[in-house]
């Protein structure tokens, strides 16, 4: 179900992006914006239903196993599982905390070259907008997470938290290098019954840890708490400066004017992106070796095809080579050139680039 | 007639969504196969004017594949497994070609005025226009063949490659290219209707493709005989299958008059109808099955409570959809000469 109504959300998305992106001129101003925010609606839409189908293979619901078959099936259980809502949201706000801080960081890195131009002063603030707030959200959903987690998912964050027994006023592990053969952690600070405050509200509550679980089905540790340490890090210090910007919205400060928090800013271009990948690990590589938590291991719904090194290393290729491309096409385009003409065209409506023209002249 | 059931209405879904990304997606591939055979005084002029056509909607052109992946993979699983698993080298080299070709399309569009690398990216455009299509017809001859999905031998080659490597199936995979081609050049003699030249160019291009056309189909046809007994029989010797191949000819017939007319309204509504009649006459040809000689539509559906589910999916998606895709093509397809 998710699918299939991702699918037409993702339709929605791209007719309205072609009418967004080619129609400048050929539709009345109304109606262009109009087709922008659908294309932001559908687009948040598509994305939800996505990550909904995620949530599922973390907490598979909507069907029963009788003798390995599966039947029974409630696709709309499956739907409003008990992973759908804190995940979705966790991934929602990710994405605009991410995108705003990325394009607030290319218009910061512009300003503090040109602090006077105003459309990237105007861009900054209207960035700022949309991945600040998110970015202050995004602590809270991740701890709505971290409870679902504790209750549906115990092994994915035993693995996050490297904690290899279970106990009772569990500590929070902060940084540290796991180590499953030993089971002890190297190098880490651990706060005293955090991570049982953090699961479950109340610093004597009992953690399940890996030694619940059998050997086999463990989740590579360092992987995940790594990932997790990158993920939870990055997105504490985008939630700073998140704060540091509200303050300075607060106190009416030209933000444009403070080099630092500039600075800051840019510095936060891609952190977002790091943090959702890492956020990604965490979760699918915390789900290991299930593919669907506790219905299917992974080696059994891989494709039977020998060889799929090839295919994996072949996209992981491709992929690599891509993102060169984007990354050094939005340099040249934007961060070498921001007045260069090819993209006015697209990206901006007709009065901007008149105006940037005039400002050139 | 048979009964309506949900399979059958969603396998009839399919086929419509297939269907719509052949007409539309399949002409956007063929504007690649132009821009990389663009030729003679007006060369420049034939890629701005494919590349200005192909803009604002290949993206939105290209999520009917998505569609038809994601009816096939939730209505009839079965059908997708064996599919991705027997095309798995195909479905790929596909994969890849789909996001080279829209990756270089966006790329040299934004890539500013560096003459170079626009060449470079338009060269990977073209090129990757030409081979998807190429390994799509393929794979859909292994699966008309009744190749997919056979025992596996534990043979690397005998699995994974053969099946989608003879003559009939290369046959399968030139008739699409051409027939995209086809397409794409039949569309663009309408979207140049304000530079004659240029509109005399696309429809030379259209009577030679059409013409391409027919004679692939009847060397692939001859391979059938041999390589693909099953769809020998279906297309040639059922009763029903005769009727559809007549129409089919019939639209060819109409379309290559209307071009050779210089009547290109006309020509492109039978060339829809021809290519159309060609997709429906193999679907028509292996029903009720959906992966030949065995899997039938009612064997590969998953369970009904999904199937009406979907089907309600599909109604509430299709409100949105028709109008917005009313609007998108009214607002970038009814003034060619802006």
């Amino acid at each position: 179900m998710p699918f299939s109504l991702e699918g037409f959300a993702f339709f929605t998305e791209a007719i309205f992006l072609g009418v967004y992106l080619y129609g400048w001129d050929r539709i009345p101003p109304g109606a262009h914006l109009f087709a922008g925010i659908l294309v932001a609606i559908s687009g948040a839409v598509s994305g939800i239903f996505v990550v909904i189908a995620n949530a599922w293979m973390n907490s598979p619901t909507g069907f029963e196993l009788v003798n390995g078959q599966i039947t029974n099936i409630d696709p709309v259980a499956a739907i409003f599982n008990p992973a759908s809502f804190q995940q979705a949201l966790h991934m929602t706000l990710a994405a605009y905390a991410a995108t705003g801080f990325a394009v607030a960081g290319i218009h910061a890195l512009l300003l503090l070259r040109d602090p006077l131009n105003s459309f990237h002063r105007k861009a900054l603030g209207i960035a700022l907008l949309v991945g600040a707030p998110a970015a202050l959200l995004q602590p809270l959903s991740g701890d709505l997470s971290a409870k679902n987690i504790a209750e549906y998912q115990p092994a994915k964050l035993a693995a996050m938290e490297a904690l290899f027994e279970t106990q009772t006023r569990a500590p929070l592990l902060l940084g540290g290098l796991p180590d499953p053969e030993s089971r002890t952690v190297r190098y880490g600070i651990e706060i005293p019954g955090g991570l049982s405050f953090l699961a479950h509200g109340s610093f004597d509550a009992e953690v399940k840890g890996l030694d619940q679980f059998p050997r086999e089905e463990w989740p590579n540790v360092p992987v995940v708490h790594l990932a997790f340490q990158v993920m939870v890090g990055l997105g504490s210090l985008m939630a700073l400066v998140a704060l540091w910007a509200v303050f300075k919205a607060v106190r009416r400060h030209e933000l444009a004017m403070s080099r630092r928090f500039l600075m800051a800013v840019a510095a936060c271009t891609p952190l977002g992106f790091i943090a959702i990948e890492a956020g990604w690990i965490v979760t699918e590589v915390g789900r290991q070796p299930w593919i669907i938590h506790g219905v299917m291991k992974t080696a059994d719904a891989v494709t039977p095809m020998p060889g799929l090194a090839y295919t994996f290393a072949g996209f992981t290729a491709l992929y690599i080579f891509l993102g060169v491309v984007v990354s050094w096409l939005l340099y040249s385009q934007i961060i070498r050139s921001p007045r260069q003409q090819a993209w006015h065209r697209t990206y901006l409506p007709p009065v901007v680039e008149a105006t940037l023209a005039r400002e050139q002249r | 007639m048979p009964d309506l059931t949900p399979a059958l209405l969603l396998a009839g879904g399919l086929v419509v969504a297939l269907n719509a990304y052949v007409l539309l997606g399949g002409a956007d591939f063929g504007g690649g196969v132009w821009d990389m055979l663009a030729s003679g005084p007006r060369r420049e002029a034939q890629r701005e004017l494919i590349s200005h056509a192909i803009g604002p909607v290949w993206e939105a052109n290209h999520v009917w594949l998505i569609l038809v992946v994601v009816l096939l993979f939730t209505c009839f699983p079965p059908v997708f497994s064996q599919l991705v698993i027997s095309l798995h080298i195909p479905l790929t080299l596909m994969l890849l070609g789909i996001v080279l070709r829209g990756s270089a399309f966006t790329f040299r569009s934004y890539g500013g005025d560096d003459i170079p690398s626009q060449r470079r990216w338009g060269r990977i455009f073209s090129s990757a226009s030409v081979v998807t299509p190429l390994i799509l017809g393929m794979g859909v001859g292994t699966l008309a063949a009744g190749r997919v999905g056979l025992p596996r031998t534990g043979n690397f080659a005998a699995d994974y490659v053969d099946p989608w490597l003879s003559g009939f199936t290369v046959g399968v995979g030139f008739l699409t290219l051409v027939v995209f081609a086809f397409l794409a050049a039949v569309y663009l003699t309408v979207e140049s209707a304000h530079d004659l030249e240029l509109q005399e160019d696309f429809r030379k291009r259209a009577l030679g493709a059409g013409l391409a056309a027919f004679v692939i189909a009847f060397l692939t046809l001859w391979a059938a005989r041999e390589e693909a007994p099953l769809v020998w029989t279906g297309l040639v010797t059922a009763k029903k299958a005769l009727l559809v191949q007549a129409l089919t000819a019939a639209a060819a017939i109409l379309a290559l008059w209307s071009l050779y007319a210089r009547r290109y309204r006309m020509a492109r509504l039978a060339a829809a109808a021809q290519v159309s009649l060609i997709l429906w006459g193999w679907a028509l040809a292996q029903y009720p099955h959906m992966v030949p000689p065995s899997l039938t539509i009612h064997d590969a559906a998953a369970p009904a409570i999904t199937l009406k589910l979907t089907l309600y999916a599909l109604a509430a998606g299709a409100l949105v959809l028709v109008p917005s895709l009313w609007y998108l093509f009214r607002v970038f397809k009814t003034d060619p000469t802006h």
